[in-house]
């Protein structure tokens, strides 16, 4: 068992933390260094931080989702960010802007969303990866112990 | 701008998407599947019918201008490749249906058949070489789901090979487009065709061609890099191995296709002697591995190594009348190697094993599949008026015209040994009779009859119908040759250069 | 500095050829990654990135890209063959361990069955 008192403390502070910088860096993203995919990796690095703190029971307690349909829904979120100029007899992708910027946000348009789709995507997938690999018992060894069964009667 | 050239893909994706997120309740997943591959092979048709009536289609990406942004180009061979992924994905799904167990449909089978048939739409349909490598990754991806989808040991040693060798072969993909980019300074297939023709012939140029021969020969399966083909398309379920046999080693023919005939067709010039002892090579070494195996679909795996063979001929005769030919073969084979797939799986799905030697009395039981057998097999060897004479006929009509005597006897003579190791199939599974109690065995129903009737149906049209097919192949080639043209419609009249220049 | 790069290509492609050859698949794996590694230090290398050395952004005051920026095409490549080998990495490593609990040993010699008559 790789119990440790000063990872746990700190996983549990950095967990909220990086979760709102991987928001920061999507909103920044657009024009900026950062993006869908930086933040889709640390949202995920701090879920994985769980992982390797608690192990792969806890991670998944704390933030109950089905990985794999999250990267589901990113993926077909993206794309159908995309459909709307497709749809409107304009090449795949072709980018639609809101007129006014949002305060504190920006301009919001379909590569931002665009981008969101990424971030999804990039989480889901990531965590997905590190979850399944973490559940195999002989690879890594934190998980909790089995729940507690009734003992079975010796056979006479 | 023919913008309709996104939805073959996005459909796929988005109905891959929805069959992930229902993948438990396997009627959903299984008609939201069948709903984008008929969406599909509708729109391939369509596409088929509008490209030889009215020539090239293109679109841009997100409307930049076409050497900045990512082009999708479709002409005659792409039409001709999509519709056949079409027929072949809506063929094995349908087989599916009844031969995949439940518990690997719910494991996101059909999702992986989806991103399969986005990875090969996207292929056949980019004009880019750096997203030609994507889409190669795309439908990797998918088809390394599908191989190892079940978990059993065979799947798992011959998926670790296929996994190793066809990432070997991406690696050579990445760094010749990498050096190609370093060289040339774009990675659009049309603007490189405009700026490697008026770039001095330099010896850079025809290694880079070497890493793209590489990278595609690995994943065709040429000799000498065919190892983990007959290592793993075994193993996988049946209607996985059929898609695979028919469909997916026929891309990276594809990619050398396109490739070779239209941005290195200086170095295709010099290289032609290289391809044709690779493909005369791969013909004579698949076709005597094949005649030592004994298991159904080993021995099919192995003639899709000869057969890969037939095709590189047709682009080692190095002009337009080859790679006409080349294409026809291409589909035919496609259609045929899918369909005895097929076939050979049924008679091993019914036996309960694909060892030949507890095989046998298939002629008496299942009279149909026994017939369609035959006249598959005597399509894939080469025998009139099925589709592969017509085929083969092409390929070596032009090997005479170009007095490759030697390469006309090595095909002419392998076609035999093929029609051996056919009949051996054909002796062992249908003819002889059963050494082993068959009193249980299940009856083939008419859900594991109808895909490969339809596919037997599909080479005798193409047999009958050869002169339409073979025009559209040979308009095909002079498409893929034709240069000239393919800036033009890609880049505007004035040419790809004049629109970098102008921007800069 | 083109030079020393194209060298420590060079060193992770020959690394990358060692580790390949050997049976061990942990060393297979280990060998193809730095084979992609090499693989996208080579797109760097192939644009103007070593030489000119600025970002690629547009100026946010005047508007205009700096003549120095380098070309944004390579490191788009690169970070698109990023991803991809990422998750291939991944797919080979669960595959991989899969692989050694169904035959209950790392050496390739010993995944022999698909290859038997």
């Amino acid at each position: 068992m790789y119990e440790s008192m000063i990872l746990r403390t700190i996983a549990r502070l950095m967990l909220p933390l990086l979760l709102l910088l991987s928001l920061f860096m999507v909103v920044r993203g657009h024009h900026l260094p950062g993006g869908g995919f930086v933040g889709g990796l640390l949202a995920a690095a701090a879920i994985i931080l769980q992982i390797v703190a608690f192990g792969p029971d806890y991670a998944r307690e704390i933030v109950p989702i089905n990985y794999l349909r999250l990267a589901a829904i990113g993926i077909g979120s993206a794309t159908c960010w995309g459909l709307l100029a497709l749809l409107q007899g304009e090449p795949f992708m072709a980018a639609r802007w809101l007129d006014t910027a949002i305060p504190g946000i920006g301009k919001l348009g379909t590569p931002v969303m665009f981008d969101v789709g990424v971030y999804l995507t990039v989480i889901g997938v990531t965590t997905q990866l590190a979850l399944v690999l973490a559940e195999e018992p002989t690879l890594y060894p934190l998980r909790r112990p089995p729940p507690r069964t009734e003992p079975v009667a010796p056979e006479a | 701008m023919a913008n309709h050239l996104f939805f073959p893909l996005l459909v796929p994706l988005v109905s891959a998407v929805l069959a992930t997120l229902v993948s438990q309740r396997r009627v959903i997943a299984r008609s939201i599947a069948l709903a984008a591959v008929l969406f599909n092979l509708g729109y391939s048709i369509w596409l088929l019918l509008a490209v030889g009536a009215t020539g090239r289609m293109v679109t841009q990406a997100d409307d930049f201008a076409a050497p900045f942004g990512i082009s999708l180009v479709a002409d005659g061979l792409s039409a001709i490749m999509l519709a056949l992924t079409s027929v072949m994905m809506l063929v094995t799904m349908l087989y599916s249906f009844s031969t995949v167990s439940p518990y690997r449909e719910r494991y996101y089978y059909y999702p992986l058949l989806l991103l399969l048939l986005f990875g090969c739409g996207g292929a056949f349909l980019t004009g880019d070489l750096f997203n030609l490598y994507v889409w190669f990754e795309v439908l990797l991806v998918a088809s390394f789901g599908l191989i190892t989808l079940g978990g059993e040991r065979g799947q798992l040693e011959g998926g670790l090979k296929y996994v190793v060798l066809n990432l070997l072969g991406s690696t050579s993909f990445l760094v010749g487009a990498g050096l190609l980019y370093g060289v040339a300074g774009t990675l659009n297939m049309a603007h490189l065709s405009e700026r490697l023709g008026t770039l001095e012939h330099s010896g850079i140029v025809t290694a880079v061609a070497g890493f793209f021969l590489f990278a595609y020969s690995s994943k065709a399966g040429l000799a000498p890099l065919f190892f983990w083909l007959p290592a793993s398309y075994h193993t996988p379920s049946i209607a996985v191995t059929a898609l695979f046999g028919g469909l997916l080693s026929k891309v990276g023919i594809y990619a050398l296709y396109r490739v070779f005939g239209t941005v290195f067709q200086r170095e295709l010039a010099w290289l032609a002697p290289l391809i044709l002892l690779v493909a005369g090579v791969t013909m004579v070494v698949g076709v005597i591995g094949a005649m030592a195996q004994v298991n159904v679909r080993r021995i099919l795996a192995f003639h899709i190594v000869s057969q890969m063979g037939y095709m590189a001929m047709g682009l080692g005769l190095a002009g337009t009348v080859g790679l006409a030919a080349g294409i026809l073969f291409m589909a035919h084979n496609i259609v045929v190697k899918t369909a005895l797939f097929l076939i050979g799986g049924t008679a091993e799905h019914l036996s309960g094993t694909g060892e030949l030697k507890q095989m046998g009395g298939m002629a008496r039981r299942e009279p149909i599949l026994a017939g369609l057998w035959l006249l598959a097999s005597f399509s894939l060897a080469g025998l009139p008026p099925l589709s592969g004479f017509f085929g083969k006929l092409g390929l070596i009509q032009v090997g005479l015209e170009q007095g490759q005597w030697l390469m006309v006897g090595v095909a002419a003579a392998v076609s035999l040994f093929t029609l051996f190791s056919m009949l051996k199939i054909w002796n062992e599974v249908f003819w002889k009779k059963a050494y082993v109690d068959q009193t249980g065995m299940p009856r083939a129903s008419a859900l594991l009859l109808a895909p490969s009737a339809l596919l037997v149906a599909l080479s005798i049209a193409i047999g009958f119908g050869a002169s339409p097919v073979l025009n559209y192949s040979r308009y095909s080639a002079e498409q893929v040759f034709n240069t000239q043209r393919l800036v033009q419609d890609v880049c505007g009249s004035a040419g790809c250069e004049a629109v970098t220049s102008t921007a800069n | 500095m083109t030079f020393v790069l194209s060298l420590v290509v060079g060193t992770l492609f020959a690394g990358a050829a060692y580790l390949m050859l050997r049976r061990s698949v942990v060393k297979l794996i280990l060998g193809m990654a730095l084979l992609s590694h090499g693989t996208n230090l080579l797109l760097f290398l192939m644009g103007d990135g070593v030489v000119k050395g600025m970002p690629p952004f547009v100026d946010e005051a005047t508007g205009v890209t700096p003549t120095a920026a380098a070309d944004p095409l390579n490191q788009a490549l690169i970070l698109t063959a990023i991803v991809i080998n990422f998750g291939f990495t991944a797919f080979i490593l669960a595959l991989a361990y899969r692989a050694n609990q169904a035959v209950g040993s790392d050496d390739l010699d010993d995944m022999v069955e698909t290859d038997r008559l």
